[in-house]
């Protein structure tokens, strides 16, 4: 995988992982042109789309688009599972996940996909694991403030 | 100083904006505060937070870099949240052109050999993610070790590490193909799936490591047949496949093993047909397993049998509802296409059913693989397929679709009937966009094939008729060429000279030829040198156009320019669209191009009239007569003459068409008066009646007088009912001959019976007739 990004219906970016070295302009650009081309698609049209030199496969959950870019050799077909084991993923951390979680938790978002794909490869298959390993994970985190760990909305 | 507050508190705040820059203000003095909390040496907890929401700042699109080193800083830090912040941050602000990168090497080569494996785990992810060839050459010997000796949490992170080193340094890849190999006996997913993508990586970047790699074949198999048969592991099930995205992999890394390969493509025979019968296809899971195997069936070299179920399986997927399944499946058929090429024959139906579906993407795969399956004997249903699609493609796709068609006429010109050639140059007139493309393209196919009658003549129209944007030479979708008016000139008279040229090519050439001369500027001479040998060729076709186009050149060169200029877009419901569609029927290609040739010279009139007899003709088999009424009323056959006499005709009369012109209106009767000229003193007077009152007039009926020497005669009325509300007309025509050319005048007197039965009766005079 190219890279990864989370965008709400009205092209407001939420979260964007970058497995390729681009400079910001360049990753702007990029990100502007996607969008738009992604959020110009009708519902009913196939999940998978050519744009530049890059096969870009994209879902919508509720009002989120996650759209991913893979190179010519990965499988179409098995993208479509990683995002939605990654969507199943933020479901089960958050309890029934909604695009504000992701807002306001933006960070925790970024944890669990670094646990569950490296590289822009997967690294766990197995949910179970993933979601072990980021509980234990913030157990680590030393206790702050009070107000600093309560969501807020 | 403001109290910097929460992170979740400073979203709430962004977001409750209003506007842009209310949200801008918000950000600035969040920014201000954060810059100043960086500066501080130590916060408690806070330095964490500040970080965060920097870096929320960043997501927004707004400039961080002064983060950068705070990134630096908290990655050094003990605690593990500022670890973990400082590791999001570097992977979001420092990318591998930032010199700050190279700060980090040392913190993470010291949290690679941290006890705690959760800080292992961050600095492994962040090297994965960001590392550069310079930092990933330092670390790597670290990686290695953690290959080897660790719990497979961290292992199977390593492995990927690896993977990322390997694409940024391929030297490295040496270094870790041992630990590789061992990997591969462990019995974690995670480890093994990680492994296998590391496998991959080694063998796709070198031949030797595949080479030493194809003895892992079966391991693999072993591994595959574990997942496939035995045990449902509730752990990696997904929908009933036990772990799709292990078992993508290994496919995909027995493909790479089995290529070219006549001992492993065997190993692995049993195998695929195993997971190819025993996967379950009603999901998208099983679909994307079966996918890989497919794939993976038909690059290796497997039997026959097995590459039958594979190209059974695309069919089947080509009929799934689902859009995805179906794009997915005309991909691999494109891919195996030359080489299967009876296999996927077989599904042509189907495929070409596609043509019809909404999804751009899905058409634009279809239409790719029509094209490459349309063969000499199923051209004649293709084509209609493609030229279906073609004219109910939306206009952006119509270039692209017409950039493709032009290489499949090429293709299959010679077997293409006639009537494709009128209806690929009314799709070329309607992309406009594409003039200069096509036109290039054609010519560069002229240039190397003139055997295809239907191509060529296509080719020849284009040039003649964009010949400007030929010669320009600059043209976006392709490469640029200079073509001087030498070269087009030289294209044409080759295919008027050569043998392999049917008669009607030739018309082709030579009609492009004279429109050339108005798109060229120097060498019109050459073209009058054509044009007149022509005059005493052979052919009568061919001697009568030579013979009208020198008269151009003489008699009437002030209208060449008008004559010869662009055509107007040819409307779908020309004759060549409706024609094509019987059978059997020799309607003139000639003519098609000839009569619109002639088209906007003539008086408004006759084309109406033309237009009318083919509606007439409709969709019936008779064909037209070539030499008559089609846009040449009243013509003979004599050479040349025709084309005169209407430029004769045209001399007296503005060449605008002849008007309609009211002469009569009164209680919501009107009458409406049509001259044209049909000889020297002769003339058609068409007077239409229609009846705008609310209610019937009948017994309508029209008399005419005229000046004693003029000669007058009236044909049948068309009828002599008047319906209210103008629903039918009434018209009448009125032959007049004027030998002694006197000063024309006509009296009518209408009369007619209104619908309460009163008779009414009035005259009309009119002195004047336009378009005389």
């Amino acid at each position: 995988m190219q890279f990864m990004l989370l965008f709400s219906r009205q092209g407001k970016l939420r979260l964007q992982k970058w497995y390729v070295p681009l400079s910001d302009k360049e990753k702007k650009k990029i990100t502007r042109e996607l969008v738009q081309t992604v959020l110009a698609r009708k519902p009913k049209m196939c999940s998978f789309l050519e744009w530049r030199d890059l096969k870009v496969v994209y879902k919508r959950y509720a009002s989120l688009y996650f759209c991913c870019a893979i190179e010519e050799q990965d499988n179409e077909l098995i993208t479509l599972e990683i995002i939605h084991r990654y969507v199943e993923l933020l479901d089960k951390y958050f309890g029934s996940v909604c695009e504000l979680d992701i807002i306001f938790n933006f960070e925790k978002a970024y944890f669990i996909l670094d646990e569950f794909l490296l590289g822009g490869e997967a690294q766990e298959t197995s949910k179970k694991n993933v979601l072990k390993a980021i509980e234990q994970a913030d157990l680590l985190q030393e206790p702050r403030h009070e107000y600093f760990n309560v969501p807020v909305y | 100083m403001s109290p910097s507050i929460p992170l979740q508190e400073m979203i709430r705040a962004i977001r409750s904006a209003r506007t842009q820059c209310e949200e801008r203000g918000v950000i600035q003095r969040e920014c201000a505060a954060i810059r100043a909390q960086f500066r501080q040496v130590d916060n408690g907890g806070a330095r964490s937070h500040n970080l965060a929401k920097l870096l929320y700042v960043h997501m927004l699109g707004y400039p961080a870099h002064f983060g950068q080193m705070e990134c630096v800083r908290m990655i050094a830090s003990p605690r593990y949240s500022e670890k973990r912040v400082g590791y999001l941050g570097a992977m979001m602000l420092l990318d591998e052109k930032q010199d700050a990168s190279l700060l980090i090497t040392n913190s993470i080569k010291n949290d690679l050999a941290h006890s705690n494996q959760y800080v292992q785990s961050l600095a492994l992810c962040t090297l994965a993610c960001m590392g550069s060839a310079e930092m990933c050459r330092d670390l790597a010997p670290e990686i290695d070790r953690l290959l080897r000796a660790s719990n497979s949490y961290i292992k199977k992170k390593a492995a990927l590490c690896a993977v990322h080193i390997v694409r940024k340094v391929h030297d490295l890849g040496e270094l870790f193909a041992p630990a590789a190999r061992s990997l591969l006996a462990e019995k974690n997913h995670g480890v093994l799936h990680g492994a296998v993508v590391l496998i991959t990586q080694l063998c796709e970047r070198n031949p030797e490591a595949l080479e030493r790699f194809r003895k892992t074949v079966p391991d693999l198999v072993q591994i595959m047949k574990g997942l496939v048969i035995s045990g449902y592991s509730p752990e990696h099930d997904v929908a009933g496949i036990s772990d799709p995205f292990l078992q993508v992999r290994i496919l995909r890394l027995l493909r790479i093993l089995g290529r070219h390969n006549e001992t492993a493509s065997d190993a692995m025979n049993d195998l695929l047909a195993q997971v190819a019968t025993n996967t379950d296809s009603t999901k998208t899971v099983g679909n994307a397993v079966l996918y890989e195997t497919v794939l993976t069936v038909l690059d290796i070299k497997s039997e026959s049998g097995l590459r039958v179920l594979a190209v059974n399986i695309l069919g089947r997927f080509l009929l799934n509802n689902d859009r995805n399944i179906r794009y997915i499946a005309m991909t691999s058929l494109q891919r195996i296409v030359g080489t299967d090429h009876n296999a996927v024959q077989r599904h042509r139906g189907t495929i070409v059913d596609c043509l019809k579906d909404q999804d751009a993407s899905v058409k634009r795969r279809a239409l790719e693989l029509s094209l490459a399956l349309v063969s000499a004997s199923n051209i004649r249903t293709m084509m209609k397929e493609l030229l279906l699609f073609l004219s109910s493609c939306p206009p952006g796709a119509q270039s692209s679709s017409c950039q493709r068609h032009i290489p499949c006429g090429r293709k299959a010109g010679g077997d293409v009937r006639d009537e494709t050639v009128p209806n690929l140059i009314q799709l070329i007139t309607n992309t406009s966009e594409l003039h200069c493309y096509t036109v290039h393209k054609l010519y560069r196919a002229l240039l190397t094939d003139i055997s295809q009658p239907s191509l060529v003549q296509v080719a020849c129209w284009c040039i003649g008729e964009y010949g400007d944007l030929l010669l320009k030479g600059e043209c976006q979708e392709t490469e640029p060429s200079q073509v001087t008016e030498d070269d087009a000139l030289d294209a044409l008279e080759t295919v008027l000279q050569s043998h392999m040229s049917s008669p009607a090519t030739r018309g082709f050439a030579l009609t492009a030829t004279m429109k050339l001369s108005t798109r060229i500027t120097e060498n019109v001479d050459r073209i009058r040198s054509i044009v007149s040998i022509y005059g005493s060729c052979m052919d009568v076709e061919l001697q009568q156009r030579a013979v009208e186009y020198n008269a151009l050149f003489r008699k009437y060169d002030h209208m060449r320019a008008a004559v010869l200029e662009r055509m107007p877009v040819i409307e779908k419901n020309s004759s060549g669209h409706t024609n094509g569609e019987t059978a059997g029927d020799a309607v003139k290609e000639i003519q098609p191009a000839a009569v619109k040739q002639t088209g906007p010279l003539l008086p408004q009139q006759p084309a109406n009239q033309v237009c009318d007899l083919l509606d007439l003709l409709g969709g019936s088999e008779e064909p037209l007569q070539p030499s008559t009424a089609l846009g040449l009323p009243n013509s003979t056959s004599t050479a040349g003459g025709d084309l005169l006499d209407l430029l004769g005709g045209l001399e007296l009369t503005p060449l605008a068409p002849a008007p309609t012109v009211p002469v009569y209106e009164k209680d919501g009767v009107s009458l409406t008066l049509i001259c044209e000229k049909t000889s020297d003193s002769g003339m058609t007077v068409t007077l239409t009646a229609s009846n705008s009152t609310d209610s019937d007039i009948s017994v309508f009926t029209l008399q005419a007088a005229v000046p004693k020497s003029v000669q007058l005669h009236m044909k049948a009325p068309s009828g002599d009912f008047l319906p209210a509300r103008g629903a039918a007309k009434v018209t009448q025509m009125v032959a007049l001959n004027n030998p002694n050319k006197v000063n024309l005048k006509m009296r009518i007197r209408i009369s007619y019976n209104t619908s309460q039965g009163s008779a009414y009766q009035d005259t009309v005079q009119i002195d004047s007739f336009p378009g005389l």
